[in-house]
C-alpha cells in the first residue's frame, strides 16, 4: 500500500503508466458519450412538458457534474501537496483548474440555452445558478492566484490553501436546490433512489456522465504530461525521452 | 521619600498567549493612530461609494428605498475589500511579520489578534457611520436597525475571510486586484444573507432566523479563517 503511495508521487512512474491509459480513457469515453448524446439527442422519447427541449440535459448534467467533482477532485490533492507535499498532487491541481473553469462555463451556458425556452429567460438569481457562478468566480482565482507566484512550490502550496478555502462552497452548491427550492429542478440521479424519468432517458444520460468523466480523466491526463515534463525537463528520463521521440 | 527601584525583571523565556494576543493588538491600534490618513480612506471611500448610486442610478425615494440596503452593504464590502491590503503589507516590507512567525505562541492566534484589531479600525466605524448613510438612502429607522445589527455581525466575517487572501497575495504583483478576485467569491454569501436580513426586516418578517445563520457565518470564520490565514502567511514569507 505505501510502495503504491510512493510511487504515485513519482513523475515518472505516472508518465509511463498515463501514456498507457490515456487511449483507453479516450477511446471509451468518446463511444460512451456519443452514444448517451446521440440516444439522448435522437432516440429517446420526448419530454410530456418541455418537448424536445429537454434534451439539452444530455450535455447540461454531465458538465455541471463534473464542475462539482472537479473541484472536489482539486481539494482532495489540495490536501494531499499540504500533507504530504506530493509533487505530482500539485501537479493535478495546476492541470486541472483551467478545464473545470471551461467545463463550469459549459454547465452554465447549456443551462441558460435550457433556460430560455423552458423558464423565458436565459439568467435568473437563482440559488443554484448564483453559486455555480461562483465556483466559476473560484476556478478563475485559483488559476490567477498559481499565475502571479513565480515560485513554483509556493504557488502549489498557496492555491492549495485557496482550493480549500473554496470547498466552502461546494455544500452550498449542492444543497441550494433543498434550502431555497427556487427555480432550478432538484438533482436528477441520487444515489440511494431510482431515477424518476424512465430507463429510456436517463440510461443515456449516465452513459453521457460517465464519457464525461473519462474524457475529464484523459484531459487531465495529457496535461498533467505537459506539465510533468516541463517541470523535469533537466531529468535523465526526460532527455532519454525526447531523445527515444526523434528517432 | 525613597527613589523607586528601577522595574528590572529577567528576561522570561516567554509571555503568555494572552499577553502576546493582547500586544500584538495594541500594537496595530497604536501603529494605526498614527496614521490617521489610513483610518480615514475607507471610511470617505464608503461615502463616495454610496453617493454614487443615487446620482447615478435614481435619486427618487422609492428605488432608494428598495436599494439602500444592499448599496450600504456593497459600499462597506468594497471598502473593507481596499483596507485589506494594509493589514499584512507594512509588517511584511519591515520585517514585523518574519518575527511574529518566530513567536512561541501559536501564529494563528496572532493572525487572529491582528485580524480583529483591523476589524475595530475599519469594520466597527462603518457600523458607526451606517445610520448617517441609512438616512442618506431614505431607509426607514427599523431597517437601519437591522441593516446595522447585519454590518456588525457582518463585517468582522469580511475581516476574517479578507485575512486569507491578504496573506496569499503578500508581495505579490498587482497584488489588489487578486485580491479582490480570491475574495470576493468567498464575500457574495455574506452579502446574500446581509441584505436578506434587512429586506425581510422591511417587509415585517422575523430576522432571528436570519441573523442566527450570520452568526454561524461568523463562528465559522473566526474558528477556521485564522489557521488558513497563518497556513497562508507562511506560504508567503518563504516564498520571499
Amino acid at each position: 500500500m505505501w510502495q503504491f503511495f510512493h510511487k504515485l508521487g513519482s513523475p515518472k512512474w505516472f508518465y509511463g503508466i498515463s501514456t498507457r491509459l490515456m487511449p483507453w480513457l479516450l477511446v471509451i469515453g468518446t463511444a460512451l458519450l456519443m452514444a448517451g448524446i446521440v440516444w439522448g439527442l435522437a432516440f429517446a422519447p420526448k419530454d410530456y412538458l418541455q418537448g424536445d427541449s429537454y434534451r439539452i440535459i444530455f450535455i447540461h448534467v454531465p458538465t455541471a457534474f463534473l464542475a462539482q467533482s472537479a473541484y472536489i477532485m482539486m481539494a482532495v490533492a489540495a490536501v494531499v501537496t499540504l500533507v504530504w507535499r506530493m509533487k505530482l498532487a500539485d501537479v493535478f491541481v495546476k492541470a486541472v483548474a483551467p478545464v473545470g473553469l471551461v467545463i463550469t462555463f459549459l454547465s452554465l451556458f447549456t443551462g441558460a440555452v435550457w433556460g430560455k425556452p423552458t423558464w423565458g429567460t436565459w439568467w435568473i438569481w437563482d440559488a443554484r445558478l448564483t453559486s455555480m457562478l461562483i465556483l466559476l468566480f473560484l476556478y478563475g482565482g485559483v488559476i490567477a492566484l498559481d499565475r502571479a507566484i513565480n515560485d513554483e512550490k509556493s504557488a502549489a502550496r498557496a492555491v492549495a490553501v485557496l482550493v480549500l478555502v473554496g470547498v466552502v462552497n461546494i455544500p452550498i452548491i449542492k444543497y441550494s436546490v433543498e434550502w431555497w427550492n427556487t427555480l432550478h429542478q432538484p438533482a436528477t440521479f441520487k444515489l440511494t433512489e431510482k431515477p424518476s424519468m424512465p430507463a429510456e432517458m436517463w440510461v443515456p444520460l449516465l452513459l453521457a456522465v460517465l464519457g464525461m468523466y473519462l474524457i475529464f480523466g484523459w484531459l487531465a491526463c495529457i496535461r498533467m504530461q505537459t506539465e510533468i515534463l516541463a517541470r523535469e525537463q533537466k531529468t535523465r528520463w526526460v532527455k532519454d525521452l525526447v531523445m527515444a521521440g526523434r528517432h | 521619600m525613597t527613589a523607586k527601584a528601577p522595574d528590572i525583571r529577567p528576561v522570561t523565556a516567554s509571555v503568555g498567549v494572552a499577553q502576546a494576543m493582547k500586544s500584538v493588538f495594541l500594537r496595530d491600534v497604536r501603529v494605526a493612530f498614527r496614521q490617521r490618513q489610513d483610518l480615514l480612506n475607507p471610511l470617505l471611500f464608503c461615502v463616495m461609494v454610496v453617493t454614487l448610486f443615487p446620482l447615478g442610478v435614481s435619486p427618487e425615494v422609492s428605488f432608494l428605498r428598495e436599494a439602500g440596503a444592499g448599496i450600504l452593504w456593497v459600499a462597506a464590502l468594497l471598502s473593507v475589500l481596499l483596507s485589506l491590503d494594509h493589514l499584512f503589507r507594512h509588517d511584511f516590507d519591515d520585517g514585523t511579520l518574519e518575527q511574529l512567525v518566530l513567536q512561541p505562541q501559536p501564529l494563528f492566534l496572532l493572525v487572529l489578534a491582528k485580524t480583529v484589531a483591523h476589524w475595530i479600525l475599519t469594520g466597527l466605524p462603518l457600523v458607526v457611520l451606517t445610520p448617517v448613510l441609512g438616512v442618506m438612502v431614505q431607509l426607514p429607522g427599523n431597517s437601519i436597525a437591522v441593516l446595522c445589527l447585519t454590518l456588525l455581525i457582518g463585517t468582522p466575517v469580511l475581516s476574517l475571510i479578507g485575512s486569507i487572501g491578504a496573506a496569499l497575495t503578500l508581495g505579490l504583483r498587482s497584488a489588489g486586484v487578486l485580491l479582490s478576485l480570491l475574495i470576493i467569491p468567498l464575500y457574495i454569501p455574506v452579502l446574500i444573507f446581509g441584505t436578506g436580513t434587512v429586506a425581510a426586516a422591511s417587509e415585517g418578517a422575523p430576522v432571528g432566523a436570519y441573523l442566527a445563520l450570520m452568526g454561524a457565518f461568523l463562528v465559522l470564520a473566526v474558528t477556521l479563517a485564522p489557521f488558513a490565514s497563518a497556513a497562508a502567511l507562511k506560504i508567503s514569507l518563504s516564498n520571499s
